[in-house]
């Protein structure tokens, strides 16, 4: 994670508490290491792990980014994390309770080859029977294809079934329902004539029509699967348990789900608190950023009161649970989520819409021309063969297909850029938006502070901060850190004081980095942040420290208020800092000190004002928000409640990704519109020509695959049209520098 | 005609095979990790022979 991440530490305890028995003396381990790139990391990882003591094998998984490790009971859980970030790797904890193997899709990836299969093969017997086939020759195809029909027609042709009695038994139709009747009927009536040695059979036309829906759902569900475990991987920002002190002392390991009011917990400097709680004992800083919004650390005391999901950053806290995790502030933000979603508009996706035009027309055509032709000719097998190949041939295939291609094609490039998206809807969703609002910490800003530099620094002095702030987690000694800059002077001893700073001694010196009050002997109280190098009491250098914007942060402003977008900021933080980020990207609406439900309800607000609100936030505090707007977008250093709230998620560091995705979102619209224009002319040329009476089985088959086609090659246009547009020179180091960052 | 009798058959046969060939597959897990699989065959091997 960028940002105020600890270092990752994955505790014994963890480890343990996280892992599952697959057999005597062996547990299994999931990490998630968003890092893995090629096969070398694979090579790599696995060997590296595979040598730790107690390790029986581990397995990389390249697709989803995980490591599968096996380890023997009675050695105790390998050390993981330290192996893992040596190699220059971040690794979470991947629940195995949280993979569950999603059934639908085994299903239907069965079904769509069952369908191939049996498509191809009929298709096959079919030619020959266009080209010529007679007789005794072509009744034998007929049965053979009948043959091959009815089974794939039971098994594959179940998922339209099910969907379309489902339907039915509601009193509604679907896009299943004149699927199901067609497929049915054509199948019924090519038996009939098979029996009754007729020339034409529609047993292809049928399994096609399935196979071409089937490719067209599955491309859809896979889309969707993609981006959830991707999203998964990033890594749990909840902690599996906490070490909680018995009143006579011992300590034990206990996962959060089982801490109660009144437990004392244990909370090393780098942990994250499992629960509301007060401290009890200890001086530390604590980060509230991902909670609160605040970008300032906060110093804590005996008495302060704790949020669960905020860092302890600088030295161990000895704190008493005030409430247990379900009615923690977590666990709040997950009800407020939840009040959101019921409460959200029901979008109806744009093939649904269309499919509820389109079943009814479909329908009341082949009906009518079945009434049409029985009138005329009173020849009830001719009325019949032409209302099914009405069916049949109002293709909802270039319906099928249109949407789902769009949105694979659509969400390949985004992922391409780094972008995931949580299902196609998001997209047709993102193209109805007029207001943007933004987060501050975390998504405007970076959420990590960097030193002011303003020519009042002098080098010597910074070098010296520089090399005593080495020793400390706390975001501005890190800050100070990577100013690069070092001295060459080797201290006696640094000790961190939590809550007050850095001393240093070195002869009869002694240098302290920090907050002033500590810091001084007597003398002005600094301004700013309050953080000054003193020597022996005397004040040397103050440093002031901003929280600095993101890459690109001021130039997607710009793009998206040229595109026409209202921008407004919404932030816990206070007036004054959002105040300067407002003026820095120029944005003039801000609201600042807002608390989650203050930032629901001003989205409440803009909803009823008729406006569609793109949020996109980062924290914990944002989650609601997140799922109240319209649309939502969230950076991958976002907290993982956010990131399961958001509809997008952008995994690069710079915010140009946001025009980025509202770009190929239009584009995606556009192209989506053309496939139902011309889906639309398809039916508006095929129909007459059914209803006449003209359409034989080679006829259905051209048409409809010809039509699956041309909509398949419109979609696949996104990508060249978006190729030249903002193409990102160097994209692969782009995405390897906050990795790099991130393991400094 | 005659000939049809055994090409058929043998022909659907071949691409039932198929078929039962890539159900076997999917279900022993062959398609879990398909990017990994790719890299693994350029991993070189100290194993004596």
């Amino acid at each position: 994670m960028t940002g105020i991440s600890a270092l990752t530490r994955l505790s014994a305890d963890e480890l343990l508490l996280a892992s599952r028995v697959i057999d005597t003396n062996l547990r299994q381990t999931d990490l998630s290491v968003p890092g893995i790139r090629c096969g070398g990391c694979i090579q790599k990882i696995e060997q590296t792990i595979g040598r730790l003591p107690g390790v029986e094998r581990a397995r990389v998984n390249l697709s989803t980014r995980r490591v599968a490790i096996s380890w023997r009971e009675s050695e105790g859980p390998p050390p993981l994390g330290e192996a893992l970030s040596r190699l220059g790797y971040e690794a979470w904890l991947h629940g195995a309770r949280e993979d569950a193997k999603d059934p639908q899709l085994g299903r239907m990836i069965r079904a769509l080859a069952v369908a191939g299969f049996a498509s191809m093969n009929i298709m096959g017997l079919s030619v020959s029977v266009w080209s010529g086939a007679a007789g005794e020759t072509r009744d034998l195809f007929h049965w053979l294809s009948a043959a091959i029909a009815f089974p794939t027609l039971a098994y594959a042709g179940r998922i339209f079934f099910q969907s379309a009695w489902q339907a039915l038994r509601r009193g509604q139709t679907n896009m299943d329902v004149p699927i199901a009747i067609g497929v049915l009927l054509a199948f019924a009536m090519s038996l009939y004539d098979t029996i009754h040695h007729q020339p034409h059979a529609y047993f292809d036309a049928a399994v096609s029509l399935l196979f071409f829906l089937l490719v067209g759902r599955t491309l859809d569900y896979l889309m969707r699967e993609k981006a959830r475990t991707a999203v998964k991987g990033l890594g749990r920002f909840a902690a599996y348990g906490a070490t909680v002190i018995a009143p006579d002392g011992t300590r034990s390991y206990v996962s959060t789900d089982e801490i109660t009011p009144g437990m004392t917990i244990l909370v090393p400097a780098g942990d994250r608190i499992p629960v509301d709680a007060t401290v009890l004992g200890g001086r530390s800083d604590i980060d509230a950023s991902i909670a609160t919004g605040e970008s300032a650390p906060e110093a804590v005391v005996p008495g302060s009161a704790l949020r669960a999901g905020t860092l302890n950053l600088t030295g161990p806290l000895t704190i008493a649970a005030s409430a247990a995790a379900k009615d923690s502030f977590l666990a709040e933000m997950i009800r407020l989520m939840e009040v959101a979603e019921g409460g959200r508009s029901h979008y109806r996706r744009l093939a649904d819409r269309a499919a509820h035009l389109y079943a009814p027309v479909v329908h009341s055509a082949a009906f009518l021309s079945f009434l049409g032709w029985v009138l005329a000719t009173g020849d009830w097998h001719r009325a019949i063969t032409i209302a099914v190949a009405v069916l049949i041939i109002t293709c909802p295939c270039a319906l099928g297909l249109a949407v789902p291609m769009v949105q694979v094609v659509a969400a390949r490039a985004l992922y391409e850029r780094g972008v995931m998206v949580k299902d196609g809807s998001a997209m047709e969703r993102l193209v109805e938006i007029d207001t943007i609002v933004f987060d501050k910490t975390g998504t405007l800003t970076s959420g990590r502070p960097a030193l002011l530099r303003d020519g009042a620094i002098d080098d010597a002095h910074l070098a010296i901060a520089a090399t005593i702030a080495t020793n400390s987690r706390h975001p501005y000694a890190r800050a100070l850190a990577e100013t690069d800059s070092h001295a060459d002077i080797a201290f006696d001893s640094v000790i961190e004081r939590a809550g007050q700073g850095l001393e240093a001694r070195i002869g009869t010196d002694v240098w302290r980095l920090g907050r002033s009050e500590w810091a001084l002997e007597s003398g002005p109280r600094s301004k700013g942040n309050g953080t000054v190098l003193a020597c022996n009491g005397r004040l040397a250098q103050t440093f002031t420290f901003e929280d600095e914007l993101r890459t690109g942060a001021s130039d997607a402003a710009a793009d998206l208020r040229e595109r026409g977008y209202t921008l407004e900021i919404m932030s816990g933080d206070t007036q004054a800092a959002v105040a300067a980020v407002g003026a820095a990207l120029g944005i003039d609406r801000m609201w600042a000190g807002l608390l989650p439900d203050g930032k629901t309800a001003h989205l409440a607000e803009l909803s009823k004002a008729g406006r569609k609100v793109l949020m996109v936030g980062d924290g914990l505090n944002d989650a609601p928000a997140l799922v109240a707007a319209h649309v939502s977008i969230a950076p991958g250093s976002a907290a993982d409640v956010g990131r399961q709230a958001a509809d997008f998620v952008f995994l690069r560091s710079d915010l140009g990704a946001i025009p980025d995705i509202i770009g190929i979102a239009v584009a995606a619209d556009r192209l989506i519109r053309q496939n139902f224009a011309f889906a639309a002319l398809y039916n508006v040329v095929a129909l007459p020509v059914a209803i006449a009476g003209l359409v034989t089985p080679l006829v259905a088959a051209l048409a409809m695959s010809g039509s699956s086609i041309l909509v398949v090659a419109n979609a696949l246009r996104l990508s060249r049209s978006r190729a030249g547009h903002r193409s990102t020179p160097g994209s692969k180091e782009r995405s390897l520098r906050p990795l790099r960052e991130s393991a400094a | 005609m005659s000939v049809l009798w055994y090409l058929i058959p043998i022909s659907l046969g071949l691409g039932g095979v198929g078929l039962a060939l890539f159900f076997w597959a999917l279900r022993s897990g062959q398609y879990e990790d398909v990017a990994g699989a790719a890299e693994r065959i350029l991993t070189d091997e100290d194993r004596p022979l």
